[in-house]
């Protein structure tokens, strides 16, 4: 039956693979929260410097964006094995939405 | 419950149907019930054609022909169309991926019954003082103008029955991404399940636009918002614009599973696999995404501006490749096959053509400047009636003959079959075709009549005349379906011969866990290769036979679904300052969420299907005895 318990004891060369996998998840995650630190001072830098909105606006909607990739990337685990569907289907849904949010800010609200 | 089948009374079997999770039986219930809309919808459309068979005729009036004609489309589309592909999705598709059952049966039953209390409020309003009269995209101004409840009803019964399919989109999708049989890459799906997937996508994006859209309309009707009230500062073009946001995915919500109907009788009634399989896939995903990025094309002539209108118009143009690769790839399955036309299949070759003259008439209407003198003409009403019906019409009817003996075990009448094809198909065109010089001719949608110097006395004649034929054919379907039913000759696994899919490897119906033992797929059409191979059995299995876990019966969805059918009342009746409105509503609301408390709480873990059953189910299904 399915519900069956396996114990599964772990030879010396899969706990070395394990080790080195982890190891380098946590690189990455901490490469990427140095980067979202980053970002963020770019953002906060650019508001204090008091450039031209419209200059402002687009560059924190990107920086944002960037942002929300690495969290879904490196916290979130979207590039894990079997994630694929799900990427898939968030970013389909996000793509039809920025069309729609580009069409009524361009000519409706503009 | 047991696996052996026992004759019941009426009362039992309805309330078999009543609380039944098995998607074979739900997609029966949706059958019947979208069967029953599709007549309701032929009547109203019938009525059009009688008011316009001559000019200047008094057999509606104004006003009630604005309803008839809203509740056609309505009820068409919403209650009909809708609700039909879905009954054959869920009768076919767990089969054809070998699942025993959709991921959640019990979401199932309530989509179902949360459509059917839905449909059923929408068409009380013939009852309760008038239908909904502002056409079925409901454009605000109109619809914020009209005195009647009309309007109300429309829109909460649409609510209702929007959470119905948006429940039965998911539950698709999930089944499809987890309930595969071993073996069954995406690759190797059949197209129709292919086309479900998709077309369960669209639903889960198009429809909650849907929802926001009625939901500032209920609100700004009832409880005195001002979404789209231009006086007090509202936007009416944001209902047009939500409301296509939804319209355009929702005609490939309908067209997809039709396309994948079609593709399945080709390839069976032409004995050959699928010409270009990976190019029919991936035309159909990149329907599903230009789906999104077209609406506008129904709003050209609102002033959205030229760069507006020639982006929309550009990318409205390209959906006519995918398809293009589709019809070539029909095409390319029946030459030089062994071609067999039985009544599927001249529903499938009627269908290309129909198909592709309503496809030309539709990239005519996304250039802009020639939109601004078809809009609003009947050369519209020609065009979406040839995608429609010459699409998905064409496909329900062809679906009925094809998978009617895998639903009911019977084989409906070839010869009638045939009779009801070539009345529906001869109709279609006689009404339709002329409507479309009548457009050009300047005949305006939605008018109730037209004067005998305008010229148009002829050809809307003929129109009405073509309309008899294909009430003719429907009502023989109908007696076609009565006689079958009543003669009940059993048909075994693979009734036409030349199966390939796996729901034909199984015996028709199939029993009601569908799979004794999950099978093994090795490849496209599954059946076939197993066929062509040898194996009597035509399946391998992925396990041995064991017990299999099945869910349990449940009423509460019927009692869920008309919670909010009650509330539905008590909102519609708000603005009339009576009494009970505001306890109608908090009732109404408590049954829902009270049953979606009971269920929540109480632990439903179903029941097992022995393995001794199973070996006697197989035994009584099969002669030659061993597993």
């Amino acid at each position: 039956m399915a519900h069956d318990v396996h114990e599964h004891v772990r030879t010396k060369e899969e706990y070395e693979y394990v080790r080195r996998q982890r190891a380098q998840e946590m690189r990455h995650m901490l490469t990427s929260f140095a980067m979202m630190i980053f970002l963020t001072l770019i953002a906060f830098t650019a508001v204090a410097a008091g450039f031209s909105t419209y200059l402002i606006v687009p560059i924190i909607l990107l920086l944002a964006a960037i942002q929300v990739v690495l969290q879904l990337y490196h916290f979130m685990h979207l590039s894990n094995k079997g994630s694929g569907t799900i990427a898939f289907f968030m970013f389909s849904g996000m793509f039809v939405a920025f069309i729609v949010i580009l069409t009524f800010v361009t000519i409706i609200w503009w | 419950m047991s696996s052996n089948a026992q004759k019941s009374g009426f009362g039992a079997t309805i309330w078999d149907y009543m609380t039944s999770v098995d998607h074979k039986k739900i997609a029966i219930l949706y059958l019947m019930s979208g069967g029953l809309f599709f007549l309701i919808g032929g009547i109203e459309a019938m009525m059009i054609r009688i008011q316009l068979m001559k000019a200047g005729n008094d057999f509606l009036s104004a006003g009630t022909y604005n309803e008839v004609l809203t509740m056609h489309g309505t009820t068409m589309i919403f209650l009909a169309a809708m609700p039909l592909l879905l009954g054959f999705m869920n009768a076919i598709m767990p089969l054809q991926i070998g699942a025993r059952d959709v991921a959640f049966p019990f979401l199932n039953s309530l989509g179902f019954w949360l459509f059917f209390f839905g449909g059923v409020f929408l068409n009380l309003s013939w009852f309760l003082g008038g239908a909904p009269d502002a056409g079925w995209t409901n454009y605000a101004s109109l619809a914020l103008a009209s005195e009647s409840h009309g309007i109300d009803f429309y829109s909460l019964g649409l609510t209702i029955s929007g959470f119905g399919t948006l429940i039965s989109g998911i539950n698709f999708l999930v089944t499809i991404i987890n309930m595969r049989a071993p073996g069954m890459t995406y690759m190797r799906m059949p197209l129709f399940t292919w086309t479900t997937f998709v077309a369960s996508a669209l639903i889960l994006l198009a429809f909650p636009p849907l929802t926001i859209a009625i939901f500032f309309m209920v609100f700004d009707r009832l409880f005195g918002s001002h979404f789209f009230d231009v006086a007090a500062g509202g936007n009416t073009i944001i209902w047009e614009h939500l409301f296509w946001i939804f319209g355009h995915p929702e005609v490939y919500i309908l067209i997809l599973p039709a396309f994948g109907i079609f593709s399945e009788i080709f390839a069976i009634f032409s004995r050959k696999r699928l010409f270009g399989y990976t190019a029919l896939v991936f035309a159909t995903i990149l329907i599903g995404f230009y789906g999104f990025m077209v609406w506008a094309h129904h709003m050209f002539t609102v002033g959205l501006g030229p760069t507006a209108n020639a982006i929309f118009a550009l990318a409205t143009m390209i959906i006519a490749v995918p398809t293009g690769v589709k019809i070539f790839n029909w095409l390319l399955t029946i030459w030089g096959g062994s071609v067999s036309f039985a009544t599927p299949m001249l529903y499938a070759v009627g269908f290309i053509p129909s198909f592709v003259a309503g496809g030309v008439t539709g990239v005519m209407q996304a250039m802009a400047p020639l939109d601004y003198q078809l809009h609003d003409s009947y050369f519209i009403v020609a065009h979406f009636h040839y995608v429609i019906v010459g699409g998905v019409v064409l496909a329900i009817f062809a679906a009925t003959h094809l998978y009617w003996p895998k639903m009911f075990g019977t084989m409906l009448s070839e010869k009638l079959g045939k009779v009801t094809f070539w009345l529906f198909f001869i109709g279609f065109h006689l009404t339709f075709f002329i409507q479309h010089f009548l457009g050009l001719m300047g005949m305006p949608r939605r008018v109730y009549t037209f004067g005998a110097d305008q010229g148009w006395d002829l050809f809307n004649a003929i129109s009405s005349a073509g309309a008899i034929f294909m009430a003719l054919g429907v009502i023989i379907l109908l007696v076609n379906v009565i006689m079958t039913t009543v003669k009940n000759e059993r048909v075994g696994n693979d009734p036409w011969g030349d199966g390939r899919t796996l729901e034909w490897a199984i015996p028709s119906p199939p029993p009601f866990y569908n799979f004794a033992q999950t099978p093994l797929v090795r490849g496209l059409d599954t059946y076939w290769i197993e066929k062509m191979e040898g194996n009597k059995e035509g399946m391998i299995y992925a396990e041995p036979l064991g017990d299999i876990h099945m869910p349990n019966n449940s009423f509460i969805p019927v009692v869920m679904s008309f919670g909010l059918f009650v509330a539905s009342f008590g909102a519609l009746y708000h603005p009339d300052d009576l009494p009970w409105t505001v306890p109608v509503i908090v009732l109404g609301l408590l049954i829902t969420f009270g049953s979606m408390l009971l269920r929540s709480l109480k632990d439903d873990l179903g029941f097992h299907v022995h393995k001794e059953d199973l070996i006697k189910d197989r035994e009584g299904v099969k002669t030659d005895g061993h597993q």
